[in-house]
């Protein structure tokens, strides 16, 4: 093999040498990198994994290691948070390679993108970014392992096979295993990625079977598993931090007489506020310091401390709610315009319209922020449950004024991220306090009170909608308003539009086939720290545009499920920049269009899995929803009781998902359980709201969540199977949410005649 | 220094009486498999048996468990072969895993009151126990699987 420069391998010595020792000894050394991309590719657009920061990585010896006893160890570069990457991943390079999984070990890389690419665990994009380079490494190095062994036989390699954790070659019927090949095969050149023969699907022992249990599984049941919170190092503290309640308030004076008279209380420093906007930053405040959390937490409390509450101090959610609403009934910046709407509008033989209002939602993964971080020697190391560490080093580095080389971040498991975990104020101040304390390793914890008196809320949202219909109730005319503050407020502090990430979430990526549409995005000013939430900016869009389905179906009085189909269309491809959508989750929009045919079909399927039509008893009724996003279709049969009190039971949901190939479907089906009980949390019951700048739920008690007691109870999931594995991956961890609140409310809807239009339901149908 | 008898052995911990016995385990005796939701009694990921009996240590007084047989996660069973545990990893229960060693405590106390518990029974003794992924599906599946497999569906 040639060696052309760019195949060397793009990271320094120092760094693979010292990832490998972390791996042990006896472990697969390889020798080259796969060639990097030439000039010309570079300079196309770039979509999906490659336009990430730090794009992909497929080399085998980063991500491989093979021992003598022939323990496979892969490294897991994503940040595992119940959607079970830890095992679907490993479990792709596993196949590849022909490893018998009972061999398998995982390890957790730390933050570092240059090294195995980009480690941004959101956007459900794990495996519809990695599924091929994951292929590609488990295909290189079981390549690498065949070639050893011909060369110790000294057979054509053609003559060899790897089948579960040996090589064979049949003509001799001799075997080797993969132990006894790894220092061989340390020793080959990676063979270039053009060269690497993946596996003919029929083949896979792993991939599409959903037969594999979690990695975690053993370490989750006995109490071992660790999380950020769960960090213990010698001589470590303990902190809380006291900060301000109101976003952009600063900290005045205080008092902490009381504090440091607490035992365990070791210290109480202050910590500088970051500038509005505030990204990622921390928010300031008063750190105590103590021997344990308990200590620590009540020293907080001991303090006496006054707030300049700042410009947002008369932020109030019933206000608010007033203010968006009126912008939504003025004419806003026009996102996507098509046909003459106030024509037809004006013609149309009957008008509906409705508003629907959707609250901020909260996190609250039931592990609350938390990181441990230590300063020795020039060096900061972190431990610390973040969906973005290669972010998370950045920042740390900067706050710290420490080259990026001299940070480590440690991903432990992330009890819960659902988006709150992307943002790493927390293990920033970690950082800053281990500094503060002379580099003593801090375990920063968030209190249930912090992560919502402190959090990245979903947006707060007022969503008008407007149709005309024809003589035969079919719209002809369509007026779409959404107005939402805008995440990208916490980076710019004029941002007052929805950014076209926002905008194709469920909005300007409206399939429906309506001569006359017309989808503005009147402005809105954040009052808070806007953030990332599970599937974002589409739970408000798809819960106004399918509940006003729903409406619209009554209006016409046709059957919700025939009227929603109709109104999707005939199946077709729908460009998204034609929409205009700029966006489409970052994915090729040649390869990723809007497919009519796909929303259509799991539809269908919903419809079929859940028994659409059939008689209920009163009191009872099915409802609908269906919604593209993640570059997913996702349809949702809820049956809903509602008592005479008004109580709300779920005794069934179906759900039909189509994301393409199915990597791992057991643990497909298990996100789509998931999202479903989230939906219903935040249709039934949560809300996060403001008075006087600050949040007014302070823990379980106030920001509630579905129990399960009210969960539903049973969850059908139908997988749409795809024709191959050469199909594009949809995203998973996401798409089931959007469509579980207006399938309910569209369920409550024909169970009583009521119509919900502003989340959670709560007692809106109390008697 | 309060004396503590858990899962079997016996531990000295400097904490003062009012301490949740919680922070004892997790700060002061380094037993992180009991974990901090709320504080408040309100999420149940902090379950725990006194006695066989299930309590939320985060608002447990450490001089309460005193005298008193504390069995966390750790000690549930001495190889994580627990009937509970086994249907727990049969049906891969867990998303995050967090709240989980909190809900297994909470299923391995209702199985040894009631063996063969009904959905009401589930839904009565389950309910303090919060799971932001959505795993309740599956958590009630595996309570009844691990209710067959110790005989108690007969």
């Amino acid at each position: 093999m040639s060696r052309d420069p760019r195949t060397e391998p793009v990271i320094t010595n120092i760094s693979r040498r010292s990832f490998l020792i972390g791996l042990g000894a006896g472990s697969l050394v390889l020798a080259a990198g796969f060639p990097v991309l030439g000039r010309a590719e570079e300079e196309q657009k770039k979509y999906a994994g490659e336009a990430m920061p730090h794009g992909l990585r497929d080399d085998p010896m980063i991500f491989v290691a093979i021992a003598a006893d022939g323990t496979v160890t892969i490294v897991c570069h994503r940040s595992e948070m119940g959607q079970g990457v830890r095992t679907s991943l490993p479990m792709v390079v596993a196949d590849e390679l022909e490893a018998d999984w009972s061999r398998v070990r995982v390890a957790q890389a730390p933050g570092n993108e240059p090294l195995y690419g980009n480690q941004d665990t959101d956007g459900s994009r794990s495996m519809r970014h990695h599924f091929m380079s994951m292929r590609r490494i488990g295909a290189a190095a079981r390549r690498m392992l065949e070639e050893a062994a011909a060369a110790k036989w000294n057979v054509p390699v053609a003559e060899v096979e790897a089948v579960n954790h040996e090589v064979i070659h049949r003509g001799s019927d001799r075997r080797l295993g993969y132990g006894e090949l790894a220092d061989a095969a340390a020793a080959l050149p990676v063979p270039a990625r053009e060269t690497v023969k993946l596996k003919d699907p029929s083949k896979f022992r792993y991939i599409g079977r959903g037969e594999v249990g979690l990695v975690d599984n053993h370490d989750i049941t006995t109490g071992k598993a660790q999380f950020g919170i769960d960090t213990r190092l010698d001589s470590m503290v303990y902190a809380v931090v006291a900060r301000p309640p109101v976003y952009g308030g600063k900290l005045k004076s205080y008092d902490d007489a009381e504090t440091l008279k607490v035992p365990g209380v070791l210290k109480v420093l202050t910590l500088e506020a970051a500038p509005v906007p505030s990204e990622f930053n921390p928010l300031g405040g008063v750190a105590v310091i103590a021997s344990n959390t308990w200590a620590a937490i009540r020293g907080r409390d001991a303090l006496k401390i006054t707030w300049d509450d700042g410009p947002n101090a008369s932020y109030s959610s019933d206000t608010y709610r007033a203010t968006l609403e009126a912008a939504a009934r003025q004419p806003g910046k026009v996102v996507r315009n098509a046909g003459d709407v106030d024509a037809a509008m004006a013609s149309a033989a009957k008008r509906v319209e409705a508003e629907y209002y959707i609250p901020h939602q909260a996190h609250v993964s039931m592990e609350p922020p938390a990181a441990v971080a230590r300063i020795a020697d020039g060096r900061c190391e972190v431990w610390a449950c973040v969906q973005a560490p290669q972010t998370t080093r950045e920042k740390i580095a900067k706050h710290l004024g420490l080259g990026e080389e001299n940070v480590t971040v440690n991903v432990t498991l992330l009890g819960g991220g659902f988006g709150r975990k992307s943002k790493p104020d927390f293990a920033i101040e970690a950082a800053l306090l281990s500094r503060a304390m002379d580099g003593r390793p801090v375990n920063l914890t968030f209190t249930r009170e912090d992560d919502l008196a402190n959090g990245y809320l979903n947006t707060v949202a007022v969503q008008r909608l407007e149709a005309g219909l024809d003589e035969n109730g079919r719209p002809v005319a369509w007026l779409h308003r959404s107005v939402a503050p805008t995440i990208t407020a916490l980076f710019g502090p004029d941002s007052r539009h929805e950014a076209p990430f926002e905008l194709g979430m469920g909005f300007v990526d409206t399939p429906f086939a309506v001569p006359n549409l017309r989808l503005e995005n009147p402005e809105a000013t954040a009052h808070t720290r806007v953030g990332w939430f599970r599937s974002v900016f589409n739970v408000p869009h798809a819960f106004a545009i399918q509940s006003f389905v729903g409406e619209l179906a009554a209006a016409a009085g046709r059957d919700p499920k025939d009227y929603l189909l109709e109104l999707i269309g005939p199946p077709r491809q729908i460009d998204p920049n034609s929409l205009p959508d700029s966006w489409n989750y970052g994915e090729d929009p040649a390869i990723y269009q809007v497919d009519a045919g796909r929303l259509r079909r799991v539809v269908e399927t919903v419809a079929e899995g859940a028994g659409w039509g059939r008689t209920l008893p009163k009191g009872r009724g099915l409802g609908i929803a269906a919604h593209r996003s993640f570059v997913t279709y996702t349809a949702v049969v809820v049956e809903v009781e509602v008592s005479g009190a008004g109580e709300i039971s779920i005794p069934r949901v179906d759900i039909a998902v189509d994301c393409g190939p199915q990597i791992n479907p057991e643990r497909i089906r298990s996100q789509m359980e998931g999202a479903v009980i989230q939906g219903v949390s935040l249709a039934t019951v949560s809300a996060a709201t403001f008075k006087d700048g600050r949040v007014e739920q302070r823990n379980f008690d106030g920001y509630r969540i579905t129990r399960i007691d009210q969960a539903p109870r049973e969850i059908h999931v139908h997988l749409v199977p795809a024709e191959g594995y050469d199909q594009p991956l949809g995203g998973v961890g996401e798409p089931g949410l959007p469509p579980v609140a207006p399938a309910l409310c569209n369920a409550v809807f024909a169970a009583t005649g009521k119509r919900i239009r502003a989340l959670p339901i709560g007692d809106q149908l109390f008697a | 220094m309060v004396t503590l008898q858990i899962n079997g052995q016996t531990h000295e911990a400097d904490a003062p009486d009012e301490m949740p016995l919680l922070w004892v385990l997790r700060d002061v005796i380094g037993l992180t498999g009991t974990k901090f939701g709320c504080g408040v009694a309100l999420c149940g990921v902090c379950t725990v048996h006194l006695d066989g009996t299930p309590v939320r240590a985060c608002v447990t007084p450490v001089s309460f468990a005193a005298g008193r047989k504390v069995t966390t996660i750790e000690g549930l069973s001495p190889d994580g072969t627990h009937p509970v545990q086994v249907a727990w990893r049969d049906l891969n229960v867990a998303q995050c895993g967090y709240c989980q060693t909190g809900q297994i405590m909470q299923a391995a106390a209702l199985l040894s009151q009631t063996p063969n518990p009904t959905d009401a029974d589930i839904d009565n003794a389950m309910s303090g126990n919060l799971c932001r992924c959505g795993t309740y599906t599956r958590i009630r599946a595996a309570i009844k699987q691990a209710a067959a497999a110790t005989g108690g569906a007969s």
